[in-house]
């Protein structure tokens, strides 16, 4: 019950400044600590006082944000559990990294009003409040209900049971054989669970890729505008959401910070991401936030590399159109501020050598439509391509999913040193009973189910 | 006219077949007056199908009916003729041990202990009725009318409830083994109220031996080493005798095909839910089709008999199908049938309407182990009845009662799956059935439970200083593996090269190097570093060693199965009141009544979602007491 920790993002969903994530449950300092470097351990820092510092992933090393992190050690905390808030400024996607991150290092992710749930079986909200958070559990489970009666007739939950039903083959050949050794059922060896295995690993891959996909049309297009200082993605940005949201100076690296728009291009929802300009800098403040800005360009469906119409293509373009092509993203080349390009035949050469760019100028408004029609393209295409994939949209699916895929490869290292296959059996279960979760199947009984069925054993 | 009581006492068991024994010695170990009756007494303890004890999980369940200061165990070491441990490859979760038994001799053992053992009387008499009053037992009526008092009653009735044997065409009123039936005992339980049903299995026939021809047969030797089932044994027996293997063919099933509108399971004589792991043969051949042949395994009945069992062609066909069935097999072309194959049907109660100490939830004292409860196998019969007659014993007492969890036993996963999950068929236990099977192993079942039966009472001073000597030994020998440290010299890479494992550049301790896959324990000798424990210490330090990790996984998985246990629920709870609860958790719950939150997880139908709202509302029950 109360032996997990759980974590979610606590403020609504949007482009707040802030994004406050929550972690609660007896694990919630390890967990933290394993992500934030502060001037102290959030082990050691004394309760209810805030520390800055940076999110650091464990994996790939690289700095993620800088954060607030507040710890409140129970009882005197919300749910009456040891809790960490960790406080991000840099928009929704990358409070979602930040997320992603704590469920790979040991929390898990909450239910809706599990946060006040917990509050509440630990005796710290009102009486009054406890059928205010059963109406909230209901509500999900009237919600997921509806969601898995469309999801029985939908292609995830086909792909899934698919998944399952080959797990679920493989593992009551392997019980048929533990549970009747006398009969003489063939014996399923550990290649050859080892090469079902793989498949199903390399289609649960798939499954967690698109998610990316599910999300791209949940929560819209991410559109990053990359370039060097000053080539006018602020201004493109701005000019696009049609408020005043990135600080516009002549100086360059001003934009610090990745902002994000929603905006709204005939109907397909798209999220803009402005980008500090992509360069080596010596910079600390400014060196974070190009770092943040690869970490953008490596989230983005689609970027717009931005250059300067009167510099022509830079050795520092080139450098920002080789890690776009590194990332392997869909990208639309556009020459900025043509209006201050006093020399036609100029333009005219840059048009030729680059025919698939875009001439356009902000301040002007030239070429702005065109671009428009290019995103546009883009996201056109790709749904189209999208229909015929099945999709994960649900973020608990995609997490369960992800548990499946590590069980499974945890039976494939077991198969790697030799192990018997009870032991072989005890992650596949594991697997087995994540995939449930998705689908709502209990892992024995389909076993047990699966070896009267298949085998015929018995006096 | 005034009523004859024949006697008095603390507990009185109905049937004395493998759940009756261990119930009735169980409490007449712990101190209890008991009686235990019997339509015959010449059938006791009988095994009326495979001769056999053991096999995958009921193996496990024998060790821990032994850890606990059963019988069973112990009675099989005595009578075994041959033993086998199976899955020996496959990993220590499912070693599973297996012994043929001479079955008059198992008999003559466990009627002998039980005429020997103090506090227990032996009755041969049809019980025809249970007494109550205001929903409480207050004894026993048998066939002559004579009245038996008692303070708990314990139905351990078998497949004897109006049971008919049905062969062919033909259906006769019998109990197994051409016994008496218990015609009456279901009329009595159904004015309690009690839900039966009606269940159904089978048995294939028996043969001359001098009828075999052996030299078609595959000879399926016994181990060479023997393990005894019973934590008790020292020196087990000899294996005495051989098992054979033979194989139907396309042959016998033209025979079957052509014959099915005479099998009783096809023309719908047979109303009884069989089970799907004890398919007859008629039933394989169907549903099997792509398969052109059947194992069929010929095992001695005992040493002073010729009988033997014909184990893989169960079949309720008339008479002429079965003898053509059988001489269409290699080795069986002129066997002589000695008893036909059957199948039997026979009354037994929904096993949801018993708590977890296989109480009556609705009848007070009144207790239920074994096959009635809608298991199968003499293993399972027996797990049930110690169980029942420890918890009539601490009920008599006013004890909490003795419940095993999930994760401290086979006989725990397979009382929940009665109580909670009920069953649509006969009951056999599987090792897949167990979650924490890697704990659940037959070499620890004493470190599992031998304590918890030192505390019930039914572990004698001998039995339980063993344990604290072999627990001693365990614990003093892993240290030493963990303090020695074995430097990197020429005789230890030596001594690596040559069982194909990675050289040291460092000091290593024992213990990080048992955790080689390549390496065992008797290695250790070659180096001088392996002591001269016992095989079972040496067992039991090399799995703890070699499994460490995974045993930390499942011990982390059942510690959170614990929690979820530990949250009880109300015996009042009316859950029509929960608002939140869905229609089918409401049905569900009230029918099982769970006693716990994890066991109300456990019920199909019931969501995890509903599980929530119970959580919630236990906490606003405490909070309104408050």
């Amino acid at each position: 019950m109360t032996n997990t920790t759980i974590a979610g993002i606590s403020t609504a969903v949007g482009n707040a400044g802030i994004t406050v994530i929550r972690l609660s449950g007896p694990d919630s300092f390890t967990i933290a600590d394993k992500i934030f470097k502060g001037k102290k351990k959030v082990q050691d820092q004394e309760s209810h006082t805030v520390q800055y510092g940076k999110i650091i992933s464990p994996f790939t090393n690289e700095v993620i944000d800088e954060v607030l992190l507040v710890k409140m050690a129970a009882p005197r905390t919300y749910t009456r559990e040891d809790v960490v808030e960790i406080s991000s400024h840099g928009g929704y996607s990358i409070a979602r990294t930040l997320l992603n991150l704590l469920y790979k290092t040991g929390a898990t992710p909450a239910e809706p009003g599990e946060f006040t749930k917990r509050a509440f079986l630990n005796g710290r909200i009102d009486l009054s409040q406890a059928e205010a958070v059963m109406d909230i559990i209901q509500a999900r489970t009237d919600r997921v209900s509806k969601v898995a009666v469309k999801q029985l007739e939908g292609s995830v939950s086909n792909k899934i049971n698919e998944l399952r039903e080959r797990i679920v083959n493989i593992l009551s050949h392997i019980e048929v054989n533990l549970d009747y050794p006398e009969y003489d059922e063939e014996e399923i060896t550990s290649n050859q669970v080892q090469k079902i295995s793989e498949e199903i690993i390399e289609d649960l891959d798939k499954l967690i890729k698109s998610f990316h996909f599910g999300k791209l049309l949940r929560e819209g297009m991410e559109v990053v505008i990359a370039g060097k200082p000053n080539v006018g993605k602020s201004s493109l940005m701005n000019y696009l959401a049609q408020k005043s949201r990135s600080i516009v100076t002549d100086i360059p690296g001003t934009t610090r910070d990745i902002i994000e728009e929603y905006i709204n291009i005939d109907g397909v929802p798209v999220k803009l991401v402005d980008t500090a300009g992509v360069r080596e800098t010596q910079d600390i403040v400014e060196r974070l936030g190009v770092e943040r800005s690869v970490k953008a360009l490596e989230e983005a469906d689609f970027v717009i590399v931005m250059a300067n119409a009167g510099d022509g293509i830079t050795d520092e373009d080139k450098d920002i159109i080789s890690k776009v092509e590194e990332e392997n993203k869909s990208y639309i080349l556009v020459f900025n501020k043509i209006d201050l390009v006093d020399n036609r035949e100029d333009l005219k050469k840059l048009e030729e050598e680059y025919p698939r760019a875009l001439m356009i100028s902000v301040s002007d408004d030239i070429g702005i439509d065109k671009l428009k029609e290019a995103i546009l393209k883009y996201a056109t295409e790709n749904n189209q391509d999208m229909d015929n994939q099945i999709l994960i949209t649900n973020a608990r699916h995609e997490y369960q999913l992800r548990k499946a895929k590590e069980y499974l490869k945890a039976s494939l290292s077991s198969v790697d040193q030799g192990l018997t296959l009870d032991i072989i059996a005890m992650d596949l279960k594991a697997a087995l009973e994540e995939l449930g979760k998705i689908t709502g199947h209990h892992a024995d009984e389909d076993v047990i189910n699966a070896i009267f069925s298949r085998f015929c054993i018995g006096k | 006219m005034s009523e004859y009581i024949g006697g008095e006492y603390d507990v009185i068991v109905v049937g004395a077949g493998h759940a009756g024994c261990e119930a009735a010695l169980a409490s007449a170990r712990l101190g209890c007056s008991t009686a235990i009756f019997t339509l015959n007494l010449d059938s006791i303890a009988n095994m009326p199908c495979n001769p056999n004890i053991g096999g995958t999980a009921k193996g496990q369940l024998v060790r821990e009916i032994d850890a606990l200061g059963g019988q069973m165990g112990i009675t099989a070491d005595a009578t075994f003729i041959q033993s086998k441990i199976l899955n020996r490859s496959k990993g220590p979760a499912v070693y599973s041990l297996r012994a043929q038994i001479d079955r008059r001799a198992y008999q003559e053992h466990m009627k002998l202990t039980l005429e020997q053992q103090e506090n227990l009387d032996l009755k041969q008499a049809e019980v025809i009725e249970i007494l109550t009053e205001n929903k409480k037992v207050k004894g026993i009526r048998v066939h002559t009318g004579t009245i038996y008092l008692a303070k708990v009653v314990i139905l351990t009735t078998g497949t004897y409830l109006k049971s008919r044997i049905i062969i062919g065409d033909v259906s006769i009123n019998s109990g197994p083994d051409g016994l008496f039936p218990a015609n009456k005992l279901s009329e009595s339980l159904k004015a309690l109220g009690i839900e039966l049903m009606r269940f159904k299995t089978g048995t294939p026939a028996r043969v001359n031996r001098r009828s075999i021809d052996f030299s078609k047969l595959i000879e399926q030797p016994g181990d060479e080493e023997i393990v005894p089932f019973s934590f008790m044994t020292d020196k087990p027996n000899e294996n005495q005798v051989m098992c054979y293997l033979t194989y139907t063919n396309p042959e016998t099933h033209r025979i079957i095909n052509e014959n099915l509108h005479r099998s009783p399971l096809y023309s719908g004589d047979i109303e009884g839910v069989g089970a799907r792991y004890c398919p007859s043969i008629e039933d394989k051949v169907v549903r099997f089709k792509d398969k052109d042949r059947h194992q069929v395994f010929v095992e001695p009945m005992g040493l002073n008999t010729m009988e033997m069992y014909l184990q893989g062609v169960s079949t309720s066909m008339p008479e002429d199908v079965q003898q053509e069935i059988i001489q269409s097999i290699p080795g069986l072309e002129n066997a002589k049938v000695m008893r036909p194959a059957y199948a039997i049907e026979y009354d037994c109660i929904n096993p949801t309407q018993l708590k977890l100490s296989l109480e009556f939830k609705e009848i007070d004292g009144l207790f239920s182990a074994g096959q009635i409860n809608g298991s199968s196998g003499y293993e399972e019969a027996a797990a049930q009845g110690i169980m029942a007659g420890i918890n009539a014993v601490r009920k008599i007492r006013n004890l909490d009662p003795f419940v095993l969890d999930r994760s401290q036993a086979y006989i725990g996963v397979l009382i929940d799956d009665l109580v909670i999950k009920g069953t649509n068929e006969p009951y056999r236990m599987m090792t897949s059935r167990a979650e924490y099977r890697l704990w659940l192993r037959q070499d620890n079942a004493d470190m599992r439970l031998t304590e918890l039966g030192r505390e019930i009472g039914l572990v004698t001073d001998e039995r339980y200083n063993r344990f604290l000597e072999k627990k001693k030994n365990i614990e003093e020998e892993l240290e030493r593996l963990k303090k020695t440290i074995i430097s990197p010299d020429r005789e230890i890479n030596d001594f690596l090269e040559r069982h194909n494992s990675a050289k040291i550049v460092t000091g290593i301790s024992l213990y990080d190097l048992l955790r080689r896959p390549e390496i065992e324990y008797d290695h250790l000798s070659e180096i001088g570093q392996a002591k001269d424990l016992s095989r079972e210490v040496k067992q039991q330090v090399t799995i703890t060693i070699k499994y460490e990790g995974y045993l930390k996984r499942q011990m982390k998985q059942i510690e959170q199965f614990k929690r979820m246990e530990e949250r009880r629920l109300p015996d009042d709870l009316d859950y029509n009141e929960i608002q939140g609860l869905r229609i089918e958790a409401r049905q569900k719950l009230s029918k099982i009544r769970p006693e716990s939150l994890g066991q109300a997880s456990r019920i199909s139908g019931v969501s995890p979602a509903d599980i929530s709202v119970l959580l919630i509302y236990l906490e606003t029950l405490k909070r309104k007491k408050q």
